[in-house]
């Protein structure tokens, strides 16, 4: 049977031999919308080498990729840059599958990967800066630990001036197009930024030192080619620029207004509390969580200088929409913010003093009163809701 | 002794149990641990943790 996927080939001795992933709409609790691809490369040295593989159900798509190209059985090495199994899944069937000489992680991802996938097949560990020989060109191996897993690395191929980075510099989007620049700009910050929000946040102090290590060493960088999304070919400063600003996290004017509602209290002082802001100069996003996904917030607040959050008091607690918004955001750890609570309540009244702790807990810096509600809220609460957005609009200004 | 939380990945260092992969002894408080010990998880740098 002739083959019906075909490799495409990213620079003079790299093939993508990875897999589309159409249909795919959550990751772990990130939804997305537009799918994903899982990129696997085969670099065409002396030495064949597969760099990553896929998602365990499209392992027959990206050896069929691969033999557009070779026979599979010449690949002598695979290296594993990301345990995860999106990139791992099929390593185990597919080491039986081409038999290749030695497959190669880092210290950690040997670990990882025997912990994950169970697997009887020797994994051999390289080190930080350690150099493989395939022949006729070296291939490098980058520590890359928290960016975005312990075991994560990068693997440098100098002969074609590329970076392996797997899941960095990737995002989740299903395209024909292999290539960023085949891709609107507008559609690959906004998808670059939604994957860093809801992946790599937590760890942007890693980023940044990752970042200068990167241009401290001096690497030339012609081709970005990560696990996710488009090769990058051009642009690159682009993208990693992107990256700075995003681990930098440096405060912008613009607030993000999250809030849920049961009968419209919350949701009328959440608006009384935008009208300000944007009264004062400040950019607004309004998000109702009975309507917005998790991830989209996320990408709101990662370059937001404000996060004020509302929720009414259900059974003397946060409205369960807000409560896994809220614990979502904590993990993500975004930081440089300030903030306020606010809610309306029937007879108790609590979650206003829950969303405070939380938000203290997040390390956001209070800078206005709450403002609670019993039941509904007249003219006299929408006022100090919406003095709460003036106070917030004026101890942001001070900041950005 | 006090144990320690890596700001980065929330490993905990236990002085009771020490750190076996980085060739610590059981009983080493944090204080105690070199310069250039670094998180056995993610190999944070010693002075991103903070008291538990």
């Amino acid at each position: 049977m002739n083959d019906i996927y075909s490799a495409i080939k990213v620079s003079e001795n790299v093939y993508w031999v990875g897999a589309i992933d159409w249909t795919i709409r959550d990751f772990h609790g990130y939804t997305t919308p537009h799918g994903s691809t899982y990129n696997a490369y085969l670099v065409m040295a002396d030495h064949i080498t597969l760099i990553d593989t896929v998602k365990k159900p499209f392992m027959a798509e990206m050896m069929s990729r691969i033999r557009s190209v070779v026979d599979p059985s010449k690949i002598k090495y695979i290296v594993s840059n990301h345990s995860e199994m999106d990139h791992s899944g099929c390593l185990p069937e597919t080491i039986d599958a081409i038999k290749p000489e030695k497959v190669f992680a880092s210290a950690v991802g040997v670990k990882t990967l025997q912990e994950l996938l169970h697997h009887r097949h020797e994994i051999i560990p390289v080190k930080d800066g350690e150099v493989l020989s395939l022949g006729n060109m070296d291939l490098t191996f980058m520590e890359t630990r928290m960016i975005h897993w312990p075991d994560s690395m990068f693997s440098y191929l100098a002969k074609d001036e590329l970076l392996f980075s797997q899941d960095a510099f990737g995002m989740h989007l299903a395209t024909q197009e292999r290539f960023a620049d085949e891709i609107p700009a507008a559609t690959l910050e906004y998808e670059g930024a939604t994957y860093y929000a809801n992946i790599v946040l937590p760890y942007s102090p890693i980023v940044l030192k990752a970042l200068e290590k990167v241009v401290a060493s001096g690497l030339k960088i012609k081709i970005l080619a990560p696990d996710h999304g488009p090769v990058w070919r051009k642009d690159i400063g682009w993208i990693i620029d992107l990256y700075k600003k995003w681990a930098t996290q440096k405060p912008t004017a613009k607030a993000v207004v999250v809030y849920a509602t049961m009968w419209h209290s919350t949701e009328q002082m959440a608006r009384a509390i935008s009208e300000a802001l944007s009264q004062a100069g400040i950019k607004v996003k309004l998000l109702s969580m009975n309507e917005t996904h998790r991830s989209e917030v996320v990408y709101e607040v990662l370059d937001a200088g404000a996060l004020i959050v509302g929720s009414p008091t259900l059974n003397n607690n946060i409205l369960p929409q807000m409560a896994d918004v809220m614990t979502y955001l904590k993990g993500l750890k975004p930081v440089n913010k300030i903030g306020a609570a606010f809610g309306s309540f029937g007879w108790s009244g609590e979650s206003v003093k829950h969303l405070e702790a939380m938000l203290k807990e997040m390390k956001v810096e209070l800078v206005a009163e709450s403002v609670a509600v019993k039941n509904a809220p007249g003219q006299d609460v929408l006022e100090k809701c919406h003095d709460l957005g003036k106070k917030i609009a004026e101890e942001l200004i001070k900041r950005v | 002794m006090k144990k320690y939380v890596c700001g980065v990945c929330g490993y905990v260092y236990d002085p009771a149990e020490g750190d076996s992969e980085g060739n610590v002894a059981a009983g080493t408080p944090f204080e105690k641990l070199s310069a250039d010990w670094s998180c056995p998880v993610c190999g944070a740098a010693k002075d991103e943790f903070s008291p538990e």
